[in-house]
């Protein structure tokens, strides 16, 4: 008679052979060449009072450029882009255009076959920036006044962008040490393959009168006071700097990993081979975030990867299509299941996770009493990001929902702060609502100051 | 199983599909593997007088533009008539006639306009057992600068001279090749009729120059920085031919005589259409040029299904049927009223019909109904033009539907069933009025 043995706990790196790392995560669309361009921009039906353009937060006009590129005139296409929409190369890679414009292309209604806008788009903006000598918009006159921008990634960086164009100077403070925000230490590696974000970012500066401090924390190195105070206007595009809590006993132990982390530590690395991966992996949560960490840590070689969900499918925030890239790279994804307890092993390290199983009845979730055992090397925690208000104590910004309430135009309750992106109140945590939040900011603080 | 054979001028085929005289039918290589592709006949390529024979430019011969996924929709050339010796040419015919007895052979000459020429040369075609000729009035570029092709095709006297020496010295059938670079068609067809031409055959190729290259300012194709203007053809030429095939059979002086159409036929709807309008073959060039010659079996196939589902057991059943449908403008009824209609449950809601008729028509489609993006004929403002049907991307979504009874609401008067034209109509100031009491 053999008696079971518990598994040994296996978390390894360089779990591949060294050019399969390349492979894994190599770009998730590439490029669409010359001439599927013009056969897909073909399809485009230049709609009357387009879906597409409506249903895109930052309001590209969508069937203009898609018409520019079908004439071969990409440059054209991509100035279209990027005039409501200075990320558009980004939001062209991370956008979910399933759920936007492509979900509204009718052509999507008539066949389920949208026009690939988002490729499209990013075959424009992608010629353009590699092939155009200057910076495609030029800055206004200068107006001497000065805003500070806190926060480098989308909502800041569209913020700042417009402001320069419009002839303000524009400083941004930024706490990491490279501009970009989630661009950089958030998205799926292979979304933004051979350094794109930076790319995007130098892009975007290449307008001028937009100076960059990194390593400036709001808050220790500065406060709002002082900016609200030394700057005509102050934008807040913080994000969600804090993660969310399991709640559970042990969620201290070796192997309970943060997952907003461990992806910025996957998109800093130079060697993929250097990341920890554990045989058996448990991902809790429903966003993009699980099913960026999952599919990538899949993609690292976990020979298992479980996201497990606490309620059905249909609630998850990440798109069937994410899902189904997911499930596509190995990921199993499972519902109905809430983490119960974190299973220890003798030297405290993480064995595995009970979860219980739970139901809807009343529209209330519920947990049904059964439990089940995962057995686990690691979990990764991805269940919602944070807002944190402790860098603006001292400073009147009032809070909606733990995060900062905004009007229309994004005034928060502070005279002269404007704030947009993941961190203020009814914010979708998306690039290009971020994106839109700063264009939004922009114009309303060129008014102020201008007025 | 429909009957495609056919009989033009007495000369048969096993079905009305024939190779246009050009590059496809230069040689007996190509022919005998159009035969074997199971093309009904070819005019071989236009043969020149004896001697030297002429000499093709080096460079590109052909210009095109196309569709965004490079299917392409026209075609142009500068290639000149055969540059093979005319002895070869000759022996080859020949040859092949004699493999192929039961297909259609045609030769197409073009000599200079002085009978001598056409004298020497038609014996010798003759000889080859060629079943008839054709002459090459039509082509626009090259030899036209020589006083050949399309400069013969452009004077009815010409024409009509050739092809009287055409039916003096040879006792082939004659079928005169129009050029559409003319103002109007049915000069140069009574002309070809006048003189005792057997059938015309058309359209030759327009003149065209199909693009200008932007980097170096040369039309396309270009040929050492400089371009010449050819010769257009392919499905963007269809309905210019049909319209001159049109115009040639139901002329007063012209009709009935034998037409072989030409110009843009690619399928076998597009044939049918062309013999619907009076033809009795078909000359194809471009898709073949595009396809390769097995394109003939789809061509054969496809006619042949059509027929048996419409009951026609001969090419002659359904001949010319679509000719008496053809009228003067003055002639349509101006009684007949339709409005365009939006199937809700097709619509995909592109708005590209209201966006046309409000924008460069007659405002007659709504963008939105209560709130909601819905479009809708407004019976009102509709004129029934058709020009939403045409935009609309999904085939069926909008279509005219005849007012048969009632009040027009956009006119406010009672719909007439009788039949009413500009010739009756009270604002024709030529109108034919009533006579007097």
């Amino acid at each position: 008679m053999t008696t079971l043995q518990p598994a040994q706990r296996d978390v390894r790196s360089g779990r591949l052979a060294p050019d399969q790392y390349a492979e894994n995560f190599t770009d998730l669309h590439p490029r669409l060449d010359h001439h599927e361009a013009l056969v897909e921009a073909d399809r485009c039906y230049f709609c009357y009072d387009a879906p597409c353009m409506n249903a895109c937060p930052t309001g590209i006009d969508i069937p203009l450029f898609i018409r520019q590129i079908a004439v071969d005139n990409p440059t054209g296409a991509a100035k279209t882009i990027l005039k409501a929409n200075i990320l558009g190369g980004m939001c062209a890679r991370v956008c979910p255009t399933e759920t936007l414009c492509e979900e509204v292309c009718v052509r999507e209604t008539a066949e389920g076959k949208p026009v690939k806008i988002g490729q499209l788009q990013r075959y424009a903006t992608d010629h353009l920036m590699e092939t155009a000598s200057d910076h495609p918009f030029k800055r206004a006159a200068t107006t001497g006044k000065r805003v500070a921008v806190v926060g480098a990634g989308p909502a800041g960086l569209s913020c700042a962008h417009r402001l320069a164009m419009l002839g303000h100077d524009v400083a941004i403070l930024d706490s990491r040490a490279k501009g970009g925000g989630l661009n950089e230490y958030g998205i799926a590696a292979y979304k933004a393959v051979d350094g794109f974000a930076q790319a995007e970012l130098d892009f975007i500066l290449a307008i001028g009168g937009i100076e960059v401090r990194n390593g400036v924390t709001l808050g220790s190195d500065v406060t709002l006071n002082d900016l609200a105070r030394d700057y005509d206007a102050v934008f807040l595009g913080m994000g969600l700097p804090g993660v969310n809590d399991l709640g559970l006993d042990g969620a201290d132990a070796d192997g309970i990993i943060d997952a907003v982390d461990y992806i910025a530590r996957l998109r800093q690395t130079d060697d993929l081979a250097s990341l920890p991966v554990g045989r058996r992996v448990v991902v809790i949560g429903g966003g993009m975030t699980a099913i960026d960490v999952a599919t990538q840590v899949k993609l690292l070689g976990a020979e298992e990867v479980t996201i497990c969900y606490r309620r059905g499918q249909e609630a998850m925030n990440a798109s069937e299509y994410e899902q189904e890239l997911a499930q596509t790279a190995g990921v199993t994804i499972r519902h109905w299941l809430r983490p119960h307890a974190i299973v220890r092993g003798d030297g405290g390290e993480v064995a595995g996770m009970q979860f219980e199983y739970t139901a809807q009845p009343n529209g209330k979730l519920v947990g049904t009493g059964e439990t089940l055992f995962l057995p686990a090397d690691q979990i990764f925690k991805a269940i919602g990001q944070t807002f944190d208000a402790g860098p603006l104590a001292g400073a009147d910004v009032k809070l909606e929902a733990g995060r900062i309430s905004t009007d229309d135009t994004r005034r928060t309750s502070m005279a002269g702060v404007w704030a947009g992106g993941d961190c203020i109140a009814g914010g979708e945590d998306l690039t290009v609502v971020s994106v839109e939040d700063g264009k939004i900011a922009a114009m309303d603080i060129h008014q102020a100051l201008t007025a | 199983m429909a009957d495609l054979s056919t009989e033009f001028l007495g000369i048969k085929s096993p079905n009305p599909f024939w190779l246009a005289s050009a590059p496809p039918t230069d040689k007996a290589y190509n022919v005998d593997r159009a035969f074997e592709a199971g093309w009904g006949g070819v005019v071989w390529k236009t043969l020149g007088e004896a001697g030297p024979p002429v000499v093709n430019v080096n460079g590109p011969r052909y210009g095109a533009i196309w569709g965004p996924d490079r299917r392409l929709l026209g075609l142009n050339n500068i290639e000149l008539i055969t540059d093979r010796d005319l002895e070869v040419n000759l022996r080859e015919i020949a040859d092949v006639k004699k493999r192929w007895p039961d297909r259609a052979m045609i030769a197409s000459i073009m000599v200079p306009c002085e009978e001598q020429a056409w004298k020497a040369i038609l014996p010798r075609v003759e000889d080859t057992g060629a079943d008839g000729i054709e002459l090459n009035f039509g082509c626009p570029h090259g030899m036209s600068e020589r006083g050949m092709g399309s400069a013969v095709g452009q004077v009815p006297e010409y024409i009509q001279m050739v092809a009287e020496w055409c039916k003096a010295h040879s006792r082939l059938p004659v079928i005169v090749k129009l050029t559409p670079n003319i103002t109007d068609i049915r000069y140069p067809a009574r002309a070809a009729k006048r003189g005792g031409a057997d059938a015309v055959s058309l359209i030759n190729t327009i003149s065209s120059i199909t693009s200008v290259n932007l980097d170096t300012f040369s039309p396309e194709p270009s040929i050492d920085g400089k371009g010449s203007h050819g010769g257009y053809c392919g499905p963007a030429v269809k309905p210019i031919a049909l319209n001159m095939v049109a115009e040639i059979a139901r002329d007063g002086e012209t009709r009935g005589l034998p037409i072989s159409g030409i110009g843009g036929i690619t399928t076998w709807r597009d044939a049918a259409e062309f013999i619907a309008l009076g033809c009795g073959t078909v000359q194809v060039c471009t898709a073949a040029m595009t396809y390769g010659f097995k394109i003939v079996e789809e061509m054969a196939d496809g006619l042949s299904e059509w027929m048996d589902e419409k009951g026609y057991r001969t090419i002659d059943d359904f001949k010319g049927m679509a000719v008496p449908n053809v009228t003067d403008w003055q002639y349509l009824n101006l009684n007949y009223v339709t409005k365009a209609h939006i199937d809700q449950d097709l619509c995909i809601k592109c708005g590209r019909c209201h966006i046309a008729c409000e924008d460069t028509s007659h405002q007659a489609i709504t963008s939105m109904v209560d709130g909601v993006r819905h479009f809708e004929v407004i019976d009102e403002e509709c004129v029934g033009c058709n020009l939403c049907v045409n935009v609309c991307p999904v085939e069926d979504c909008i279509t005219m539907e005849q007012m048969v009874a009632g009040t027009d609401p956009r006119t406010n008067k009672p719909i007439d069933p009788g039949y009413a034209n500009w010739t009756q109509h009270p604002n024709n100031p030529m109108a034919a009025k009533e006579a007097a009491e």
